[in-house]
């Protein structure tokens, strides 16, 4: 075989961890009410399928958007050839306006500090590629999105160093952790170039509070680096405290004329608050001249199907179409949440207080048989074999601590839910009733050794999640 | 165009600082003479008229046809289940229906001479996606690849910008149609050699853009033969396969592979579009096909970062799924293509100007060399400027193809009415008048 690159035989694209495995045996035997009802149930996909009905029946009243059509007549031609990477300007106008809209009007974005790009996968990987090279990393608080070792090392060289949180304060960013990063990338001989966050928090499901922001801001400031705010989430914010997001705080702190200005970048995407993931519409969103040019320049690596750009430029022009569906989506999302963290607390099982996102952060600390990763991988493997729920391990998100996981809860039907709890609570039940400590131990002898069989079958599987 | 090594303003990486994306080049200044005074037949037919976009324009009638004949193409048939679907379709495998559609589609192009498996077709958002992610692939920083002169000037960014790859020419000349010799590969090889830099794979543009024809047979098979000797990789961009005035005439690295049975197929990788042949660029719809598993798997993996969006791919896979649909528009956009092509060379050599024999492509490969002061790059600039800012034609001068040669012009014919064509035209037949 011939040689190829370095980048294309080493292991960032990140595929052998236990994140693909659950996808796996997901995709072998999934859960479906009628012709598989014992399958398993997936949740560890961070989609959001609780509204469509309403996307749908604008398209039904709105045809023309996707015909092609723009006020009776055919747009076919121009949507063909248009290719210009600074976007559809009714597309980047609209895009602008939801995202303030979702931001309660707080925040004013212009539309030309708008690049577009397929998704925040290209996103996010852009931005690394235009703010950091091989040699230099980005902090990334702990836990956070698999998908980001590959987004944001495999092709840039970047490298990522953790902000440890912990539970001891609700997984909170403090000042303590920010200096340990650095000073942990010192030590690795890495120049760091910025704090990267997701806003909502990926895993966690919380938004970052106020105190948080105005630690990062000064942290980035003295540092005289650059943040990154990945709020694809936004959208999703269904409880108080609401979303804040870094852009307004730095204009509450009054930091227009300061160097901070141009080192805060805002990471967006429909893929999460619209659950159009195969659309691949993400965006950047910054006030540096040079980071937007440049970027805008990259975005030709990725640039948005001008068909769909058309027809959700009429999408999100319709302000009551965006008004009434912002509301009723956060309010499913809220009802959902509500659901999975009354059915877990049920059966004993509580979780990281939330008020965003597609998930709950939950806590099996007490269902493990011992404190260690080991612990949490031998439990998450009896969740999903024996009890048949695709989870996510927090391990997988590089939590410092063992025994949490990510459980998603909008990517599914309310029964399917329902089952899963039931579920649940029957594995939780048979445990309290368990038998002999002998028993015990020899199930995990053996689940010790199953466990190595996998890993190493894991390094030859092709899956990926292509979704948070 | 050397990447600074002095510190970034801003903390910005060098490469976003970098002048590799090539927007400083005079091809793209051409662009903004056109922004700043375009031609319209009515509104302003002094403007000047683009002639440097690879577009095709002459077929989209029979799309839009299409498109009224079949609705529900575009509003993908029954909405309820097929809207949901397709919004959450995120695979990075690909659509399977479009991956089937998109493969037949390159194999009636070929006319049956090749034949593409749709598990082994990559989806990525257009061949610039594409072309960068082999290169990424195949090649790391500081590596080479070698790249026969005259090629496409987005190549300077697309293979080398992100990636810190280089490319190093394979010098082509007039003396014979431009064709690649095998003196020319071992040239390029040995100047990169000479250099210190390790050359990973050849890449070739076929039909060629700039030149608008099509690779001959027996430079396809010494091509072939050379990246073996050297073992290293081709990549064939075939993105203009279906722009060839005659079906015969085009002759894919496929072909060759299947006449050889497949012996050292794994270093070859083929790149292709539909920005060209159904003139559809904004939809961002390319493709690698490689026959090699490993870089199959690792494209794959790494087109995460520039999927095809899955309305496009359902869009397309109806209509492309129609055989009737394809076969029509193929054949019929040929012959449109053809008399394009037959219409600016009969104006062309009216006014005293020849062209290289093209059978293929956007455009024309048009050699002012005899009406330049000095056979320099220097004086093809000069004259560019005039043609530019007098004529007011916006046409793309060799050098910016990294040409030998000067005097060479690429000149586009598919982007245009064929009224705006006719004027184009006049007005290079009274330059033309004019300088003698």
């Amino acid at each position: 075989m011939r040689p190829l690159s370095r980048k294309a035989t080493c292991n960032s694209h990140g595929q052998d961890s236990s994140y693909f495995l659950g996808w796996q045996e997901y995709e072998k035997r999934p859960y479906d009410a009628v012709r598989n009802p014992t399958g398993i149930i997936q949740m560890g996909l961070a989609e959001n399928q609780l509204s469509f009905d309403l996307l749908e029946s604008w398209l039904a009243a709105n045809p023309d958007a996707a015909s092609f059509k723009g006020n009776g007549e055919s747009i076919f031609r121009e949507l063909a050839l248009f290719q210009d990477y600074h976007g559809l300007p009714a597309f980047k106008k609209a895009l602008t306006e939801f995202m303030s809209e979702i931001r309660r009007n707080k925040v004013n974005f212009d539309p030309t500090n708008l690049v577009l790009t397929a998704g925040a996968t290209s996103a996010n990987e852009t931005l690394i590629f235009c703010l950091a090279e091989e040699g230099e990393a980005f902090l990334l608080p702990t836990p956070y999105y698999p998908g980001f070792d590959r987004d944001l090392k495999w092709r840039t060289g970047a490298e990522i160093v953790p902000i440890e949180c912990h539970s001891s304060n609700g997984f909170k960013i403090t000042q303590a952790a920010l200096d340990d990063a650095y000073e942990a990338a010192q030590k690795r001989n890495l120049r760091v170039k910025g704090v990267l966050i997701t806003n909502p928090s990926n895993p966690l499901g919380t938004t970052l509070t106020r105190e948080e922001l105005n630690l990062l801001l000064n942290f980035v400031n003295a540092k005289d680096i650059h943040l990154i705010s990945d709020e694809i989430y936004s959208g999703t914010v269904f409880n108080s405290p609401g979303f804040i997001s870094v852009m307004e705080v730095v204009r509450d702190l009054k930091l227009e004329n300061t160097d901070v200005w141009n080192q805060v970048h805002i990471v967006y995407s429909l893929s999460k608050d619209l659950g159009l993931p195969g659309f691949r519409v993400g965006a950047i969103y910054s006030n540096n001249d040079a980071v937007v040019s440049a970027a805008t320049k990259m975005s030709s690596f990725g640039l948005i199907s001008s068909q769909t750009q058309y027809l959700l430029s009429a999408l999100l022009s319709d302000k009551n179409f965006t008004k009434n569906y912002i509301k009723e989506n956060q309010r499913r999302l809220r009802r959902r949440q509500e659901m999975l963290v009354n059915g877990l607390r049920n059966v004993g099982i509580e979780c990281l207080q939330s008020n965003a996102g597609l998930f709950c952060w939950v806590d099996m600390r007490h269902l493990m048989s011992s404190n260690t990763f080991e612990g949490e991988m031998e439990l998450w493997k009896k969740i999903l074999y024996d009890v048949r729920l695709n989870i996510s391990a927090g391990g997988s998100c590089h939590c410092s601590e063992p025994g949490w996981f990510r459980v998603c809860f909008s990517n599914m039907t309310e029964d399917t839910l329902n089952l899963s709890m039931q579920r649940l609570k029957n594995f939780v039940n048979s445990m309290n009733s368990s038998s002999s400590q002998s028993h015990h131990q020899r199930m995990k002898n053996s689940r010790r050794r199953s466990l190595t069989k996998w890993v190493l079958r894991l390094s030859f599987s092709d899956r990926e999640p292509e979704e948070r | 165009m050397a990447v600074g090594i002095e510190k970034p303003p801003v903390g910005l990486s060098r490469v976003a600082i970098s002048q590799t994306h090539g927007e400083n080049s005079p091809y793209f200044a051409g662009w903004k003479a056109y922004d700043e005074n375009p031609y319209d037949e009515i509104k302003n037919p002094s403007g000047v008229i683009q002639m440097g976009l690879a577009e095709n324009q002459v077929s989209f009638d029979l799309i839009e046809e299409y498109l009224k004949q079949h609705p529900e193409t575009s509003t993908g048939g029954d909405h309820n289940s097929n809207f949901r679907e397709n919004a959450l379709f995120q695979d990075y495998h690909g659509l399977p229906s479009f991956r089937k559609a998109l493969a037949s589609f390159m194999g009636q192009i070929r006319v049956g001479r090749a034949k593409f498996d749709p598990d082994r077709v990559v989806l990525t958002a257009g061949a610039t996606a594409a072309n960068e992610l082999l290169t990424f692939i195949l090649a790391d920083p500081g590596d080479a690849l070698l790249i026969p002169t005259p090629y496409y000037p987005g190549f300077d960014r697309d293979l080398r910008w992100r990636t810190g790859v280089k490319i190093v020419p394979i010098h082509c000349n007039s003396s014979n149609n431009f064709q690649v010799t095998r003196q020319a590969l071992e040239e390029a090889y040995n100047s990169a050699k000479a250099m210190n830099v390790r050359v990973r794979g050849v890449l070739i543009t076929n039909p060629s853009n700039p030149l608008g024809a099509t690779v001959q047979r027996q430079v396809l098979e010494d091509i072939l033969d050379f990246v073996t000797k050297k073992n290293i990789h081709l990549v064939s961009d075939e993105i203009y396969s279906g722009s060839t005035f005659s079906s015969s005439e085009f002759v894919s690295v496929a072909e060759i592979l299947e006449a050889r049975n497949y012996r050292e197929a794994e270093r070859v990788h083929i790149v292709y579009s539909l920005s060209k042949d159904l003139g559809l660029p904004g939809f961002r719809v390319g493709t690698i096909y490689s026959y090699n598993d490993k870089v199959m798997t690792t494209a794959r993996r790494m087109s995460s970062f520039s999927l095809v969006s899955s309305q496009t791919q359902q869009l397309l896979a109806t209509m492309l799924s129609d055989k009737k649909f394809t076969e029509n528009y193929i054949r019929t956009n040929r012959e449109r293509l053809r008399k394009r092509y037959d219409m600016i060379i009969e104006g062309l050599k009216k006014a005293g100007i020849e062209c290289l024999k093209g059978n293929a492509g956007l455009f024309c490969w048009m050699n002012l060399g005899p009406f330049l002061d000095k056979p320099t790059r220097e004086s093809e600039l000069v004259l560019w400027s005039s043609i530019v800012h007098e004529v007011k034609l916006n046409i793309s001068p060799g050098c910016s193809c990294h040409c030998s040669e000067p005097g060479w012009f690429r000149v586009c014919f598919a982007n245009m009415s064929e009224q705006t064509l006719e004027v184009a035209l006049k007005r290079i037949h009274d330059f033309i008048k004019k300088q003698r």
